[in-house]
């Protein structure tokens, strides 16, 4: 199978606008013949949805929530990136590009990390105008902040809620198409499968969770925006829904699934603190503006805090290690996600750590809240401070806050071209779900530009050029490809009820979410992650041996909904093992022990790993095929990612 | 800690629900609400027990999804919290918990502690939004917003859509859910433009989906997880009124 990215030949600059020109059209009066699934309804689907609509298509939404507003994109926290260069301070297009390049640490596409940046600007503009809230300066301009991996302010932000503000902002615009009749929503409902007829994909299998009813769906081009695979971890910021089944079910169908072990850590969340434990919280990374990472400098006083025998205020200043401002005196502690979350990992394992399990070091804002004063603090952060508190019962305007990195982000996922198509004709991935952005590393606030960018301004262009080539014909659901998708859902369904077995879904998950945080987490090593290989394959086996799933398919059954999901997460675990053994390189999140610098820094090998691993399910049990992607590097220069 | 739970269980919209009692062992004060009933749900399905359903999601007081009547309060007994964010150390050992699914005509309940909210939405589609399409938008900058009203708005804004205002208002009205809405857009400039008709349609709506009258008690902002505020009811009421005095469709 050779990968064709589609890049579009050209200068870096003109690429997309070229591209707009060359692709084909469909006229305003032949949209209406067209019909567009979009499973998902976060940042990425809901503004792809929104726009479909208002062009013309027949669309149909799907989301698994009771209503699209509750996508986790609501969770987002502290902003959006956007090249707008309002404050003067040096920024533009191809800055951010250069950054979000460089912050993913050389393994993005240059082509498609340019667009992102160039449409940056047209979000905001959008946002605004749909009568999004962004924070503003006393002449009533947008305020901007600043953020990991930049050295420019290019963040816009509503408080500490933004993906929240920029959600509702994208289900405005789709509640619109939904009273014009342009979308169709289905809350409540999860996709299980993709149709196939011909080699295109067509259409999708639900159920609907309220009565269980599996039922199917036809159009001309199927969108997939359903998030990130973070929740294999069980542990993660994820929302506790969050899955990755629809993206996997179509990686089953013949989708490729590419760089699955990029996965981001990110370092701002309330430690754990049980085994109860359901879910982690994150503090925004915003929070790094203003406050200072530090452990205590010796071992001995780390133990002595811990136990109890001395107070925080009793470890003088000079006993503290700020590490991030010593090992990185340029960006402090506003280094990328992935270099604070090692880092944190280090000075813990060294013994430095603090609180009870030792696995957590200081977010410290007593400098700033001596600078600026309290109300200028909690203006800015004050939802995170609560938050802080109500988990953690403890007050972070007198004592730190105590942080540990937590699975955030999947970089990784279905892979696509330049056109957000999968390699399945018909099939396209945006958002989270595909890989194409931010290579081994995201920067903070690009997760909500890449969701709007792909939703607003790339899928309604270029998913008008597949269309324009592709018949009006619909297809029954009645097609002989319909009624197997939904016997294979029947059947997986009626497989998970009829076991009985004795150890629950979340039993499962939880032992799954263990191994992958012990051996393919932070750090890895070929030898872990050999042995990870072989008890993920044991767990799976247990899981279709020894599940339990009460209940029946023909009622709102949160379990059987669980089972279907750590089902597909038990396999997909394999994969990011598999594809965190075949890259012998350190570069972003993933961090392999072999492959460092004397100084501990990731450790790429641009020679041999300069490519997507891209990989293709060959059935059940079976090792997957990997295909390569080379990628060109034609306007950076890689080099050793530096922010001392 | 030890505690009994009284929950709310209903098999369907069909079925008739009934309270039942379950004893639970072994709570730590450390856990949230939720992760209460995940236990209480594990310990159900060990003995082969149907678990209880419950709504939740994101477990960050953000996505609006939990939605518990807990000892006969929206969300429980913290002000200002959503029940995900609520910590059984506001519980103590011994206590007897009633757990009850937000209860409106409005609101069906799917089963045991889940509702149907689908009516906020129709309510949003009915005028929620700025008519403007993707693309062809003036600079984000062209129209400055005065600071003190930008952040009014995004206090409004910042409506969940959990529903615990209908939940904790004796007569299940909406009125603090839609002025929310009503009000930030009706501050924004960008949202001007269509004020009359938004504020007409999003309460002809709330009225169809049956939803009760406002009498001012205020218990709808006194439970409200994020603390939207009485002004937007306040707001709405004067909009509504000046959209009527002008209206084309009284």
């Amino acid at each position: 199978m050779i990968l064709d990215s589609k890049i579009p030949e050209g200068a870096l600059a003109e690429k997309w606008d070229k591209h707009k020109f060359n692709v084909k059209l469909v006229n305003p009066a032949n949209k209406r013949k067209y019909d567009i699934i979009v499973v998902g309804t976060g940042l990425a689907g809901a503004s792809a949805a929104a726009t479909l609509g208002e062009l013309g298509y027949n669309v149909k939404a799907f989301c698994f929530q009771d209503s699209p507003r509750r996508a986790h994109s609501i969770a987002a926290q502290g902003g959006i990136n956007a090249a707008k260069n309002y404050q003067n301070d040096g920024d533009s297009i191809f800055r951010l590009f250069y950054d979000t390049i460089k912050g993913g640490d050389y393994r993005a596409r240059e082509a498609n990390v340019y667009r992102l940046a160039q449409v940056s600007v047209n979000i905001i503009d959008q946002c605004v105008a749909q009568g999004v809230p962004f924070a503003r300066e006393y002449g009533g301009l947008l305020a901007n902040r600043s953020f990991g991996g930049a050295q420019v302010s290019r963040t816009f932000y509503a408080r500490g809620q933004t993906g929240q503000q920029l959600l509702l902002g994208a289900y405005s615009a789709l509640n619109r198409q939904i009273a014009y009749g342009k979308v169709k929503m289905y809350p409540r409902t999860e996709m299980l499968d993709l149709v196939m007829v011909d080699g295109k994909a067509r259409g999708i299998v639900v159920r609907n969770l309220i009565t269980g009813k599996i039922e199917s769906h036809s159009a001309h081009a199927v969108v997939l925006a359903t998030g990130g695979y973070g929740n294999v971890f069980f542990l993660s910021t994820n929302a506790m829904g969050s899955n990755a089944t629809a993206a996997w079910r179509a990686h089953k169908k013949g989708a490729l699934f590419a760089n699955p072990c990029f996965t981001q850590i990110h370092p701002t969340c309330i430690p754990v603190s049980g085994d109860y434990q359901s879910k982690l919280t994150l503090m925004s990374e915003s929070l790094r503006n203003d406050g200072r990472v530090w452990v205590p400098k010796t071992v001995e006083l780390a133990q002595r805090l811990r136990k109890g025998e001395i107070k925080i205020n009793d470890i003088k200043e000079e006993d503290r290690d700020y590490y991030l401002e010593r090992k990185y005196p340029a960006f402090g502690n506003l280094v990328p996600r992935d270099v604070a979350s090692r880092n944190a990992k280090l000075v813990c394992d060294e013994g430095r750590g603090v609180g009870a399990s030792g696995l957590a070091v200081f977010l410290d804002f007593a400098d700033a809240i001596k600078r600026e004063g309290q109300p200028a603090i909690a203006a800015k952060y004050g939802n995170l401070f609560e938050m802080y508190a109500k988990i953690t019962d403890e007050n972070p305007y007198e004592s730190p806050m105590r942080i540990y990195p937590a699975v955030h982000y999947t970089m990784g996922g279905l892979w696509v071209d330049y056109n957000l198509m999968t390699n399945i004709p018909g099939l396209y991935a945006t958002g989270e779900c595909n890989f194409s952005d931010h290579g081994a590393n995201r920067l903070g606030a690009s997760a909500l530009m890449q969701g709007l960018a792909d939703g607003y301004f790339v899928i309604p262009y270029t998913i008008g050029d597949y269309l324009a080539q592709t018949p009006y014909a619909k297809v029954s659901t009645e097609h002989p490809a319909f009624k197997e998708a939904e016997q294979n859902v029947k059947a997986i369904t009626d497989r998970l009820l009829s076991i009985k077995g004795n150890r629950t879904v979340d039993d499962f998950h939880k032992a799954l979410g263990q191994i992958m945080w012990d051996y393919c987490g932070m750090a890895r090593n070929a030898e872990g992650l050999q042995f990870a290989k072989q008890e993920i394959r044991k767990l799976r086996d247990e899981f279709w041996q020894n599940v339990k799933v009460t209940g029946v398919n023909e009622e709102l059954n949160q379990t059987l909904e669980k089972a279907h999901r750590v089902a597909d997460f038990l396999e997909l675990g394999e994969l990011m093992v598999d594809d965190a053994l075949n890259r012998n390189e350190s570069c972003g999140g993933h961090f392999r022990e072999e492959y460092q610098t004397p100084e501990n820094e990731a450790l790429r090998d641009d020679e041999n790993y300069a490519y997507v691993a891209a990989w293709e399910y060959t059935g059940p049990g079976n090792q997957a095929i990997l295909h390569k992607e080379d990628l060109k590097f034609e306007n950076v220069k890689l080099t050793q990612r530096s922010y001392k | 800690m030890d505690l009994t739970l009284k929950i709310w269980r209903q098999k369907d919209k069909n079925s008739a629900g009934q309270l039942v009692t379950y004893p639970l062992n072994g709570i730590s004060p450390d856990m949230s609400f939720l992760e209460m009933l995940d236990v209480l749900n594990e310990e159900l399905l060990v003995k082969g027990e149907e678990p209880v359903a419950f709504d939740h999601d994101c477990r960050e007081g953000i996505c609006g999804m939990c939605s518990l009547f807990i000892n006969g309060r929206a969300h429980g007994p913290e002000r200002g919290t959503t029940t995900c964010q609520l910590h059984m150390r506001h519980f103590k050992h011994g206590d007897t918990i009633t757990i009850e699914p937000w209860r409106a005509a409005a609101f069906p309940v799917h089963k045991d502690l889940i509702v149907d909210r689908s009516a906020f939405d129709r309510i949003q589609q009915a005028g929620g939004y700025v008519s403007v399409n993707t693309g062809g938008v003036p600079d984000a900058n062209e129209i400055p917003i005065p600071k003190t009203i930008a952040d009014k708005a995004f206090d409004a804004a910042t409506c969940i859509g959990c529903g615990a205002c209908v939940a904790a208002c004796k007569n299940a009205s909406a009125m603090l859910f839609v002025s929310a809405k009503v009000s930030q857009l009706a501050m924004l400039p960008q949202g001007k433009v269509e004020a009359k008709t938004r504020v007409e349609n999003m309460v002809a709506q709330m009225d169809v989906e049956g939803f009760g009258a406002c009498s001012n008690t205020g218990a709808c902002a006194a439970e409200c997880p994020v603390g939207i505020s009485l002004d937007n009811i306040a707001m709405m009421n004067r909009e509504y009124l000046g959209a009527k005095a002008s209206s084309e469709n009284v």
